[in-house]
């Protein structure tokens, strides 16, 4: 084990057709054009010293460390902003460049403190490094007068320090935040000598507009910027490469250790997904894997009323496997089942699945993918013939226009929406659609040329009305539809777009968006070059998810904007693994690879494999399982990674059920909301502590590596095998390679996949088989999976939930970005700084109507019930509009949310909530009474801790 | 002090003084009456390559100090680029000593908006930017005020003295940086950013403002267009005396002659006629003449013994200096020579922008040893190692700002050693002069 370091070529590589040749030092050495000289000597072997230039940042040269001389030329460039030229003789070493690098970095050395024994970057600094490459002896100037050695540190963030003293100005911070983040947070002030780099309006770190990326210090040569991790450990040994556990971006990290700690999180340059950048969650919110309140020791109890008992492992699995057969033998094979996780491995996931199909022996399976993405399966698949997205991210540097749907990617995919904005500043225009004003519709650099701030609830109109503008317009794309496309379907489409009730007007008053600006954007969209569409749960979670997701699906084929790099349609996936998940088979109908468990080929390959006969009945899903729990016909379910009670709509509703079940397995790292009602505990594993892979949001399946022993005693899929095996369903897996195997050797998607093969590749985008033995970046090159591209009408039906005078504004929800979900981990990281609580953004005019100031509690209600939660009053929600995040269990927001789900897939609609919003002063109801419970249970677990 | 000598010096005709005697001279009135705007109705007639080819033959070249030939750079924007163009105008003169650019905007704005609207329209540009030094009050105020009138007599605006030809002109405001002035630093701070210089190439001709392709010029070399296409390129060439340039030339002179201020001039005259037959002579005849910085404190210091070279940009290299904004700086005997160069050396280490190393780090360390010596607490060895520092700005900044430090203090520690050695041994000033600062350089310094 070693610790792994990226080289620095100093400069980005350029793509370029024709090549140079150029001599460095001697060594010909032959690059694409454009490349500068500094990296083209690099690629030669030599490294010229350098101190402002890092190969992820554009070439700025201001440190002038790396001056050459180029035969034929006067003076001595720097190497970093001259680009290669045909015939060039460059000589990076001389008398005159020694001495002029010496003179440069004494210049530096000369305000720089001299404690590098000291210090946290002793070892890692590339001041130290080039302090040595160009044999510095002395510093003539002396440390009299104005210097910087006294600057006062900067401790405000929870992760890193801003040490002024040790800053030697390269901007290399500064470009990080406006290059590779977008965020333009970071800036030097003053000028000359007086130049430092400032957060904003020279604020603290914590207070300014940082938003803790990572990037700046990723970038810093020295220990200006400096992890607080590494100053308390300091530096790590070795690394390990692994994949991110939080969104559905999926960064590569390299997991800096000492020993089997953590020392920090470093984004990894070749990482597909991220090249080389982070969030503030991925990169610094993982104190949770050691986090006091990890259970690590299996329990058991009788009544969920009872003590929680800790027992050996042993005890508990077989505890466990002996009510789930007596609960079968008693009420019937379907009286159990289970819920896999969006949040574990493919292959954890699978083993889960296989649990319930071949152990439990019903389809009793489903995943927390039902209530977010479970309609873009559905939509997909039915139009195009994948449930999958169409690109990859690096699609979206191709994009001429994009349109960002119910999607808030600067909150919830941070990393992709970097590279989204990277691309808006060069110049792409952006549409976005979401009754709230997100970030991206005005950042710095970026502007949205149209926002269409709909009433929650109308997507389907909206999307219907820019199809009608489009056909009616003439921007379809015929060729590409009778090429592509069922022509027959698309004229019956084309009729039914044209009618008038999808006519911008018509739109208007329905959904609020004024007309005119639909039918700019979707001018913009039809004609404006490459279009790509994201989308996220604000199209998935309504009662019209599916119909919204094939209104996207429509508009997409109807402008040909598939089956090439910058187009597409692309669900933004919110968890690491909700692609893999649905790909796992997680569903009650689906087996492995969306193949239905009603089709007798595909059950006989499993019944082959797993020597069963599987069940040709889907099962029940996580709705239908509460349903019959109520009714008394479901007694039982083994909960992996997730935690139902809190993420589920209709909180009130999933504690009856889950209070009528009589054996609730809950597999966790914690003791969460679920677990209140649970009768076995099986402490969990974390992503640092497993090998296995996650798949993207761009299908992208990458490893995940073991960094550390599991501190609960087993990896997550040993503890589900355990369990098979005490059910007396054998599973003998020695590695989860061996479960990808199977999965290979099952899935036509997946027929190439290996663990030998990711390590080699880094990662694959599935489909990959004998067709595409490596992956398949873009999907529907050419024709779509399933033949012709399927035009669906989509008639706009309004939901249910309607606003009256009882309950006159509409609720969404959404994320934020230092917190994740149901705030599980999150909540057990520094994050809590940035977002302690979950507020109701309301406008102006209707906090005025109701007294209502910024800051005030408000009493939340709807139908199904009532929470109280502080109000921000901001304009960012639209009059009759408000909005909140879930990521605390003590505000509840999924109290408030209602029984309606997609008509297709049963996702709730989380989106749309009739409320009223009261001024208060004291906890709801339900708030104070679950408090209560809450608190109960933990103290039921305290005695056996 | 009386009338001087010798009047050989006198130009034979005026090009941008001649209306600095008239009343109201800077109105619109006026200048129409003296001929203005007549150049731009033929220039509105002309094709984009005769009006360049007219500047080229003029010889005029760039007055902001480099000396670059106008109508080269004109040739340089590419011609088939879809881009808008625009002109930008270096009105921020700020090298201190020169105070030449001030004076055509406060007594003859027009003159330089007339210059502006040809070369616009020499290289199809139809929006142009005139970025004012912001401490520049008068000069500010008549400029605008030239530039309403110019669009209320339609000569501005949608149709440019009814010819169809667009053009809209900004006065834009600088905010005090010295960086400003470098032309890419100037295009950043007009594109509302940190005005720090550029990396080039590219250059402004290809990918300046906004991205597009940019002429940026001088005030005076802008001043001096209508002229040209007015009476032709030949005309403008005989008034210089030098082949090295066209045209006469606006020579700014202060410091201890005896008249000090503004004059139009043949080109080429030495450095001693300016002195002595223009300006008549030192100030205090008891107190010849020690030195003259010829064009702008960047400039290397020039002794007596080489007052007879031609002052233009060529001539000026012979004896190690240069022509730079033509404004010399005279200095007579008496003068601390350091405590001149800690002066300049503290402006330049005020206005270094900060984004290279060499000369954020470097001019402030020259400053704290000048500091030092000027004070008397220096060593012999610093002496040295100010030529040192020096040597490693020079030529190894992203722009000319570097130099502007390293060229003046390795000529005067050259020139003036003794001096620097005599603060050293004495311990303190030998002209009893009180030094110049002891502020702190961090933040701002006074």
């Amino acid at each position: 084990m070693k610790l792994y370091n990226e080289s620095d070529h100093g400069t980005p590589a350029k793509k370029a057709t024709s090549e140079v040749k150029l001599s460095v030092d001697g060594r010909v050495v032959s690059v694409p054009a454009g490349t500068s000289v500094m990296r083209a000597a690099a690629i030669a072997g030599i490294g010229v010293p350098k101190l402002c230039a890092t190969e992820s940042l554009e070439a700025f040269g201001s440190c002038r460390m790396c001056l050459v001389e180029i035969e034929g030329r006067n003076g001595t460039p720097a190497s970093c902003t001259t680009p290669a030229a045909e015939g060039m003789v460059v000589h990076t070493q001389n008398e005159r460049l020694k001495k002029l690098r010496r003179g440069v970095m004494e210049l530096y050395i000369s305000d720089h403190p001299l404690d590098c024994l000291t210090c946290s970057a002793n070892g890692d600094c590339e001041l130290q490094d080039m302090a040595g490459a160009v044999g510095l002896r002395e510093v003539r100037y002396g440390y009299d007068g104005e210097n910087h050695l006294k600057a006062k540190k900067d401790e405000s963030n929870p992760y890193f320090t801003f040490d002024p003293s040790k800053c030697i100005v390269c901007s290399r911070c500064v470009r990080a935040c406006d290059e590779t983040q977008g965020t333009l947070a970071l800036t030097i002030q003053g000028r000359g000598f007086g130049s430092t780099v400032s957060a904003s309006q020279n604020q603290s770190f914590l207070e300014s507009e940082c938003v803790s990326c990572g990037a700046c210090i990723k970038a810093c040569p020295t220990a200006t910027l400096m992890e607080k991790s590494v100053i308390d450990i300091g530096l790590p040994e070795h690394s390990v490469i692994t994949t991110c556990a939080y969104c559905g971006v999926g960064c590569t990290f390299k997991a800096e250790m000492r020993g089997e700690e953590v020392v920090r999180m470093v984004p990894f340059d070749d990482g597909k997904a991220n090249q080389g950048h982070s969030c503030v969650k991925g990169r610094f919110a993982w104190g949770y894997t050691t986090h006091k309140e990890r259970v690590l020791k299996p329990m058991i109890r009788a009544k969920v009323t009872d003590p929680w008992q800790e027992v050996s492992w042993e005890r508990a699995i077989t505890h466990a496997a002996s009510e789930i057969r007596r609960l079968q033998e008693a009420h019937g094979r379907g009286a159990v089942g289970g819920i896999t996780s969006s949040r574990c491995t493919n292959e954890e996931t699978f083993l889960v699945q296989k649990l319930v199909r071949a152990a439990f022996g019903n389809n009793n399976v489903d995943t927390c993918a039902r209530v977010c993405h479970s309609p873009t399966g559905y939509g997909l698949k039915t139009t195009f013939g994948t449930s999958a997205g169409t690109q990859d991210f690096e699609s979206v540097e191709h994009a001429d226009v994009i349109m960002v749907i119910g999607a808030n990617p600067t909150d919830g995919h941070p990393v992709f929406a970097s590279r989204m904005k990277r691309r808006l500043r060069a110049g792409a225009k952006l549409i976005v659609i979401d009754p709230r004003r997100i970030d991206l519709v005005r950042t710095p650099h970026v502007e949205a040329s149209h926002h269409l701030a709909l009433q929650p609830g109308t997507n389907v109109a909206v999307l219907t009305g820019l199809a009608h503008v489009i056909v009616s317009e003439g921007l379809a794309n015929e060729a590409f539809i009778r090429e592509r496309c069922d022509f027959d379907e698309y004229l019956q489409w084309a009729e039914f777009v044209k009618r008038p009730e999808y006519s911008p007007e018509a739109v208007e008053k329905v959904s609020g968006v004024p007309a005119e600006t639909l039918r700019g954007a979707a001018r913009l969209y039809a004609s404006g070059g490459n279009g790509a569409i994201y989308y996220g749960l604000g199209v998935t979670e309504h009662s019209q998810g599916s119909t919204a997701v094939m209104a996207i699906a429509n508009l997409a084929m109807a402008t040909g904007n598939l089956g090439r790099p910058g187009v597409g349609v692309n669900p933004l996936r919110g968890q690491n693994n909700v692609q893999g998940s649905c790909d796992m088979g997680s569903f009650p109908h689906e087996l492995v690879g969306y193949r239905h468990v009603s089709d007798a080929a595909v059950r006989a390959i499993f019944d082959k494999a797993w020597g069963v006969k599987v069940d040709p009945e889907p099962g029940l899903r996580i709705s239908n399982m509460i349903d019959s729990a109520l009714e008394g016909s479901f007694k039982g379910i083994y909960i992996q990674g997730e935690d139902i009670l809190q993420s589920d709509p209709n909180t009130k509703h999933i504690a009856a059920g889950l209070g009528a079940m009589e054996c609730v397995i809950v597999h966790d790292l914690f003791l969460n909301e679920t677990a209140s009602y649970a009768h076995v505990f099986l402490p969990g594993s974390t992503f640092l502590e497993k090998d296995g892979t996650f798949t993207n949001a761009e299908r992208r399946i990458q490893l995940v590596r073991k960094v550390m022993t599991p501190r609960n005693g087993y990896a997550d899929w040993e503890i589900t095998q355990l369990l098979s095996n005490a059910l007396g369903y054998p599973m003998h897996y020695a590695h989860p390679s061996e479960i990808m195997d199977e999965i290979a050797r099952t899935t036509p998607t997946f027929t190439g996949v290996s663990f030998d093969k990711l390590d080699r590749l880094g990662s694959i985008q599935w489909p990959c088989n004998d067709r595409a033995p490596e992956g398949t970046p873009v999907m529907h090159v050419g024709s779509f999976v399933r033949g012709k591209g399927r035009f669906v009408l989509t008639e706009f039906v309004p939901t249910d939930e309607k606003t009256g005078p009882r309950f006159p504004l509409l609720l969404t929800t959404g994320r934020i970005l230092t917190q994740y979900n149901v705030g599980a981990q999150t909540r057990r990281t520094a994050n809590e700084v940035w977002h302690p609580e979950d507020r109701l953004e309301i406008h102006p005019f209707d906090a005025e109507e109701r007294g209502v100031k910024d800051g005030d509690w408000v009493k939340l209600a709807s139908r199904s019930g009532e929470t109280t939660l502080r109000a921000q009053v901001t304009d960012r929600v639209a009059p009759g509009v408000v909005y909140t995040t879930f990521h605390h269990p003590s505000t509840q927001a999924n109290v408030v949310t209602s029984e309606y789900a997609d008509w297709a897939t049963s996702c709730p609609e989380y989106k749309v909530t009739a409320v009223q919003v009261s001024p208060t002063r004291e906890p709801a109801e339900w708030q104070t009474q679950y408090a209560r419970m809450s608190a109960d249970q933990r103290k039921l677990a305290e005695p056996s801790k | 002090m009386g009338e001087p000598m010798n009047e050989a010096w006198r130009p034979k005709a005026l090009v941008f003084t001649k209306d600095w005697n008239t009343k109201n001279g800077h109105s619109l009135e006026v200048y129409r009456a003296s001929g203005g705007y007549k150049a731009l109705e033929k220039a509105l007639k002309m094709a984009e390559a005769e009006i360049i080819d007219e500047v080229t033959r003029s010889n005029i070249r760039g007055r902001g100090g480099a000396g670059f030939p106008v109508g080269k750079k004109w040739s340089f924007v590419p011609r088939q680029s879809t881009k808008p163009k625009y002109v930008c105008v270096n009105a921020d003169e700020s090298e201190p000593g020169t105070f030449k650019d001030r004076y055509i905007m406060e007594r003859s704005p027009h003159m330089l908006i007339e210059g502006t609207a040809i070369a616009c329209k020499s290289v199809g540009a139809h929006q142009a930017f005139i970025y004012i030094r912001g401490e520049f009050g008068l000069a500010y105020t008549r400029l605008q005020s030239a530039v309403d009138e110019a669009y209320a007599a339609g000569l501005l605006g949608q149709n440019v003295m009814g010819s169809g030809y667009k053009l809209d002109v900004v006065v834009h405001r600088g905010a005090g940086a010295y960086i400003c002035g470098e032309e890419t630093g100037l295009l950043e701070s007009l594109e509302g950013k940190k005005g720090q210089p550029r990396l080039k190439p590219p250059f402004p001709a290809v990918e300046g403002l906004f991205g597009c392709p940019t002429i940026i010029n001088n005030v005076e070399s802008l001043a001096g267009v209508p002229a040209i296409i007015t009476h032709g390129a030949d005309w403008f060439k005989g008034l210089s005396r030098s082949a090295a340039e066209g045209g006469t030339k606006l020579i700014a002179v202060s410091g201890h002659v005896a008249r000090p201020g503004v004059y139009e001039l043949p080109g080429g005259l030495t450095l001693k006629e300016i002195i002595y037959d223009v300006c008549g002579g030192m100030r205090d005849p008891n107190k010849p003449l020690k030195a003259v910085i010829p064009g702008g404190s960047s400039c290397q210091i020039v002794k007596p013994g080489q007052l007879e070279v031609c002052f233009d940009f060529d001539a000026m290299r012979t004896v190690g200096s240069l022509m730079g904004t033509g404004c010399p700086m005279v200095i007579e005997e008496g003068t601390c020579m350091v405590r001149l160069l800690t002066r300049i050396v503290r402006f330049y280490a005020h206005e270094s922008c900060g984004q290279c190393t060499p000369c954020r780090e470097g001019a402030d360390w020259l400053y704290k040893m000048l500091r030092r010596i000027e004070a008397g607490e220096g060593k012999l060895e610093d002496i040295d190692k100010l030529d040192q520092v020096a040597s490693k700005i020079e030529g190894h900044t992203i722009c000319a700002l570097g130099e502007a430090t390293a060229w003046p203090t390795r000529s005067y520690v050259k020139a003036f050693r003794d001096e620097f050695v005599r603060h050293v041994t004495e311990k303190c000033c030998p002209f009893g002069e009180i030094p110049v600062t002891t502020r702190a350089m961090t933040g701002a310094i006074v």
